[in-house]
Parts: C-alpha cells; structure tokens; sequence
C-alpha cells in the first residue's frame, strides 16, 4: 500500500511541478528561463571537457580539421587552364587526363554529398560526433560522462517524454475540438493560441533556445515564407514565433493524425503524393490560399530536401511562380548540442531548373544564417543528375578543340 | 551517419593494402569513410549505381569510363581494396617510393608507367592493348557530346592516331601511346593528394 501511495504521491507532485513551470507559462508565452541556464552549464561543461581532451592527446598526432574543409587538395582552375591550352588548339592524348583527375577527385570528394552527412565538430559534445578517437583520459572526464548519461536518462528522459506526449495530445485534441466551431475571427484566434501553446511545449520537449533576429520581418498574411530545411523540427521552431499554413505531402502514421487533426482548425494545404506531381495543382492551390488576404502565410521549403545545416542549396523555382510577398527566413542550428539534421533518402523527388528570383532568395538566406551557398540539386540525394550539365562541359570542350567550327589544320 | 570513430582495425586487410597501395593509415581511414558514405544501402561492396550518384562524376564526359576502369572484367562489385586500388593510380608521387625501392617488387601503382596504363584504358575499351581509330573515335565523341559533326571528328581522330603510330597498323599501343606523352608531366597532371 504504501508504494503505490509513494508513487502516487511523485506523480502527482510531478504533474504539478509540470503544469506550473511549463505548460501555464507556454499558454502565455512567457518564459522562465530555465533553458537559457541549463545551456549555460552545458556550454560551460563541454568547454572545460574539451579543453581536458585536448591536452590529453596533444602528444599523439590528432586529426583536426573543420567542417567545411575538404579531404583533398583541390586544383580549382577552369577547364581551359587544366588543359593547358588556349583557344583552338587541338585534341591530344592527353586531354583525357584532365577528365580523370578531375572524375576521380569526384569520387574521392564531393560537394554534394559531403553535405548529406552530419557536420563534424571539432569539440566534444558528451556524446561522439568528431574523429578523434577517445581513450580514457582521466577520471574525472569520466565522471562526468556518467553524470551527463545519468542527468540525459533519468531526469530529462521522462520529461521530454512527458512534455512531446502532452505537447502532441492537446494538439490533436485542441485543433479537433476548435475545428467544430463554424468559421468566425474566434475560431482563427482559437486555433491560433492552441497551435502557439503546443508548439512551445514542444520545443520545451526538446530544451531548445530560439534566438530571432530581424523581427520586423516577420512573414505577414498572404505572403509565402521559405526557409532552408534541416529537419521537421524546423517547422516547431518557425511556428513558435507566429502561426504559418503548411505545404507538404499527406503523411500516414503519427503525422497523418496531426496533419489532418491541424486541417480541422486551420487551413493548411496538404497534398497526396500523387498530386505534387501536378505543379499546375500544386501551383493553384497555394494561388487560391494566398489571393485570401486572411489565410496565414505559406511555409515552404524550396530545396525540397534535408540538408545538414552548413550550407544552402539549389532552390525549385516552383514556390517563387506563385506571386505574393515572399518572406526568407535563414535558420541554423548551433551543432553543438545535438544534430537536427534529419536524413531522408527513402523516395525519389525529381529536379528542377532554379530561376534568377530563387537564387537571389537563396543568396540572401544563406549570408543571413552564415551557410556556404551551393548550385547543387539537394535532389541528388535521391536521384541523377540531369544530362543538361554534362552537356554544358561538352560544349566547352568542343569549343577548345574545334573553335568556331573550323579546324587548325586547314590553316596551315 | 553521425558518429564514427576512427579504428583503422575495422578495415578488412589494412596492412596489405597499405603495402599494395602505398596509402598512408590516415588516408585509407579517410578512403574507407568515403567508401562506406558512398555504399548508401551498407552492402560492403559498390555497384555501378552508387558511383554514378556522384553529381560531379554524372556530369564529367568521361564518367561513364571512369566508373567502368572499377569493375575490369566485367564484374559488378567492387570492394574496398579495389576501390582502394584504383585510385592509389593518383597517389602523388614521392621521393621516398624511388629511392627506397625493391627492384624484385612490382612497381608501385602510382608509378609514371601505371599511371599512363590507367590513361591508356580509358581509350582501349576492348582491352586488345591498342588504341584503334574506332575507338579513339568512340572516346572523342563522349567528350564532346553533340557538339562536333562527325567528319570533324573523323580527322581529328585520324590526324591523332597518325601522329602517335610509328609501326604503321593504324592503331596506337601502349608503348607509342607512352612515348607520344614522354614529354608530359604526367606525375604531376593525375595526381590527387589528400590531405591529413
């Protein structure tokens, strides 16, 4: 009897203690604080850990190198220069050199999918995620890796748990109930508090500290939102500040629940696989949504997949031929304390060429978040490259070796 | 994909390969990484597929032949000490592999002579050990595409395999192949050096 009263009691004071410091202060949007100090003694923690490591393998020879530097030494100079020639100059045996070396830095090294991995980190994060290998080093590093499993398990296993568990509930329960009431400026204030409480919650869930700058840019109503993709977190963190229309494919499962529960209350538009394939639909519909001055701003996606948050690649023209006032938001996530980054090659997406208007967007994303900015496709993931490219090095080849269509033997 | 460590005792092999290949561990470890990053589905092994996902290996006209000269044979696989083996052929040359050298060893595979052997096959595509005009045809029009009509090509490849052939078949082999090219710093122009 008295264990389950023992266990009663605990639960009950931990739902209390849950009620009041978490889930009241996300109702109103306040906040207590309590992330920003526990980051704090992590930063602090991992820097001294660090610092413990390094001195501990600074007599062995240790691999350092940072995220954005590549493996191989890279010859970047234009395909004239690598074939020693100028123009109109002949075929030679050894043109086919340039084409190896330069296929099989390739293979060794890519651009593209270097960015599919997740970005090494040069410091220690408690968990491995650098090339360094660990070998016990002192015992006070070691306690503190016990301690950090123990507080990651025991404390704030249980509470993320809880928190996503409650988070994901009143969602679903909050947009079912608001989407009976008939449609009225109620109705979109509603939905709009319950989407804002669920979506703090959440990120409390996952202890996150979100930091928004430029303010005054904030997407207004009608207008399209694009951000660059690490992970479906993204969305949390975009929907915390301000409540956004979601474009993006039916999903079955869990988040087909909350996908069609979020429909009830407020007018997102999601479709079936089969029809984002149809980019006239595709395109109509967002039309339809935005020339609504009342509906809330779009959210898209233009690189259309993940990429591991150290740089911005190619966006699709398709979210910029829709019209209206359109919005970037650049986001990065610091890679210290965990990875976001979400990998996904499970189903095929095909390519599309980028217009100007998404460039200059992709540009101004990637200075804003301090992302290296890339012309690749982060279709490539999943799918071939298109000919159109090869062909564009065939032409330029050619030139050198035939000129204007006239050979350099006929001259002599 | 996150974590990974870097124990070159997960390598299968590792010091045959070194010894074959002349890589040092940090490069095979950085090898075997890329090996395992490309090799999408884990299978230990990469098929024809799995290289030509590579974006900038799609887009290079010779990529097609470049991927062929890792399944010699006809094989459809390859594992790691023969990707490994491939690209030691752009292994910088040093110093050190002349001088230290075993004259009863093989020649190390990033020998100036192995090196042109890598170059020969790409144009040889029937292995016969001579570049005939077919063929040089075959190799010029991958690198041009669509660009060239086909009487262009035609001379071009006539007045190439007419330079290179000192014994008259009309073919060039590997050794006229080599000597048309003594000239050329070859050391330098396929080689690939990784760095630590």
């Amino acid at each position: 009897m008295d264990g389950s009263e023992l266990a009663g009691k605990i639960l009950y004071t931990w739902m209390t203690l849950v009620l009041g410091f978490i889930l009241l202060p996300s109702a109103f949007g306040v906040s207590l604080g309590i992330s920003q100090i526990y980051m704090k003694i992590l930063v602090k923690t991992l820097e001294w850990a660090t610092i413990r490591i390094e001195k501990g393998v600074s007599k062995k020879s240790v691999l350092k190198h940072s995220a954005s530097v590549g493996i191989i030494q890279r010859d970047e100079s234009p395909m004239e220069k690598g074939l020693s020639g100028l123009r109109g100059r002949d075929f030679e045996l050894s043109d086919v050199f340039y084409f190896s070396k330069k296929g099989l830095e390739a293979i060794v090294e890519d651009e593209v999918t270097q960015r599919f991995s997740s970005e090494e980190l040069v410091s220690w994060n408690l968990l491995t995620r650098t090339n360094v290998n660990f070998q016990y080093i002192s015992p006070r590093l070691t306690m503190v890796w016990v301690l950090g499993v123990l507080v990651r398990y025991c404390i704030l296993l249980p509470l993320r748990v809880t928190l996503a568990f409650i988070g994901i509930s009143l969602l679903v329960m909050g947009t079912t109930l608001v989407g009976q009431l008939p449609e009225s400026s109620l109705k979109n204030w509603l939905s709009e508090l319950v989407h804002l409480t669920c979506c703090r919650i959440c990120v409390r869930a996952l202890s996150g500290t979100i930091h928004y700058h430029n303010k005054q840019y904030k997407p207004q109503k009608g207008g399209i939102c694009v951000a660059n993709h690490t992970s479906p977190i993204d969305v949390l963190i975009l929907t915390m500040d301000g409540c956004y229309a979601m474009v993006g494919q039916v999903h079955g499962g869990l988040m087909g629940i909350i996908q069609r529960a979020m429909v009830k209350a407020c007018p997102h538009v999601w479709f079936e696989r089969s029809e984002m394939k149809d980019r006239h639909l595709v395109t109509q519909r967002l039309r339809e949504h935005i020339a609504d001055k009342k509906k809330l701003p779009i959210l898209i996606f233009p690189e259309g997949t993940c990429i591991n948050n150290t740089s911005v690649m190619m966006f699709k023209k398709g979210s910029f031929e829709i019209g209206g006032t359109i919005h970037p938001v650049a986001i990065k996530y610091n890679p210290q304390f965990g990875d976001a980054f979400w990998n996904s090659s499970k189903y095929n997406m095909k390519g599309e060429d980028a217009v100007q208007f998404a460039n200059r967007v992709k540009s101004a994303i990637a200075v804003q978040g301090g992302l290296t900015e890339l012309p690749w496709d982060g279709g490539l993931k999943r799918a071939r490259v298109k000919d159109t490219f090869k062909e564009e090095q065939q032409k330029n080849y050619s030139k050198m070796i035939v000129g204007n269509g006239s050979l350099n033997s006929e001259s002599n | 994909m996150g974590s990974r460590s870097s124990h070159a005792a997960r390598i299968p092999d590792v010091d045959s390969i070194r010894r074959e290949t002349g890589f040092s561990q940090a490069s095979l470890i950085r090898l075997y990484h890329r090996f395992q990053a490309l090799d999408r589905n884990e299978k230990g092994y990469l098929s024809r597929v799995d290289l030509q996902q590579i974006g900038a290996l799609a887009v290079n006209p010779l990529g097609d032949r470049i991927i062929d000269s890792f399944f010699p044979d006809g094989s459809l696989r390859v594992d790691f000490p023969g990707f490994v083996r491939v690209l030691a052929h752009f292994r910088p040359v040093d110093d050190e592999d002349n001088g230290n050298r075993d004259p009863k060893e093989p020649e190390p595979l990033n020998s100036r002579m192995n090196k042109l052997r890598f170059a020969f096959q790409l144009y040889d595509l029937d292995r016969d050990g001579k570049i005939s005009r077919h063929e040089m045809l075959q190799v010029l029009r991958l690198m041009v595409g669509v660009q060239v009509t086909e009487e262009q090509l035609e001379s071009i490849a006539d007045r190439t395999v007419q330079e290179a052939d000192e014994d008259g078949d009309g073919a060039v082999s590997f050794l006229e192949f080599a000597k048309s090219l003594e000239k050329m710093n070859i050391e330098q122009k396929m080689s690939i050096r990784i760095l630590k």
